[in-house]
């Protein structure tokens, strides 16, 4: 299994995330731009996709609602604002039950031979907007596991470099 | 929440308190202490450990009289849990884009195969 890297720096408005794929750049690509396979793998598992609007072209709406399985509704939405196959896709991002945070994210993929290498990197408003944003509607219920303690302060330190 | 967040992620935004941190997560120490390793002067230790203190992320003992500063972990907690929450929100789809990627490239190969099968038989 590849191991995502996340870079959540203290105190900055963005977030990157860099993970390896087992697949060519199209496919994954494709994997990002057809909703049929977009709704298959998006956001929790505990969670149905249905894509009530994806249209990726550059000025294109795209609007998913999660719905959980104890009937709960989470809507998020956004516009497609560059989309180059098989490299790149531009787009905002909104979670409707707090209207108005608008993150702007950029999905970059790179052929590594057989492989891809994603990087997601989404810059917030404010930091105050990305420090808030996942008690909303990406919280998965707390754990008290004190792992992710050390990580935070691994990830604390690995900034310093 | 999210301004105690904000409040936390910004005492965190020093590489200086960040030290102070890792050193307290060893246990507790002294003001004089925590000072040693930085080329600090103590007033300059003091504020970094205001900041720290008023975002909860440490408390200064007011009983003995070296006066040892502790972590608090479970402010950082907080922090840790919502890098947590970011994480598994990603971990979880990507872990999910690896099958359905997995899925189509079988399938391709199947189509690719049908395709050199039936030039074969042409």
């Amino acid at each position: 299994m590849e191991k995502a890297e996340y870079k959540v720096e203290p105190g900055k408005q963005e977030l990157t995330a860099t993970r390896m794929f087992d697949a060519p750049r199209e496919l994954v690509f494709k994997a990002f731009t057809d909703p049929k396979l977009f709704a298959q793998w998006w956001g929790p598992r505990r969670y149905t996709n249905v894509m009530e609007k994806f249209d990726v072209r550059p000025g294109g709406m795209w609007r998913v609602v999660q719905k959980g399985e104890d009937g709960d509704e989470h809507a998020f939405r956004g516009v497609h604002h560059d989309v180059v196959a098989p490299e790149r896709i531009v787009a905002t991002f909104e979670y409707e039950g707090v209207p108005g945070n608008v993150l702007l994210q950029t999905m970059t993929l790179e052929a590594m031979g057989a492989r891809t290498r994603l990087v997601a990197h989404q810059v917030f408003q404010s930091v105050g907007d990305r420090d808030g944003m996942v008690g909303s509607g990406m919280k998965e219920g707390a754990d008290e596991s004190y792992e992710r303690l050390d990580d935070l302060l691994d990830e604390l330190k690995a900034g310093d470099k | 929440m999210s301004d105690q967040l904000s409040v936390t992620f910004a005492a965190l935004a020093d590489p200086t308190r960040r030290a102070i941190l890792a050193r307290l997560a060893a246990g507790e120490a002294s003001v004089t202490e925590l000072a040693k390793p930085f080329d600090l002067s103590l007033p300059g230790v003091s504020k970094h450990l205001k900041v720290l203190q008023r975002a909860g992320l440490i408390t200064q003992s007011r009983n003995a009289q070296w006066r040892p500063c502790r972590l608090e972990a479970r402010r950082l907690k907080e922090a840790a849990d919502w890098v947590g929450e970011y994480r598994r929100f990603w971990d979880e789809s990507f872990e999910r884009l690896d099958v359905v990627l997995q899925d189509l490239m079988k399938e391709m190969e199947s189509v690719e195969n049908d395709r050199r099968k039936d030039d074969g038989e042409g």
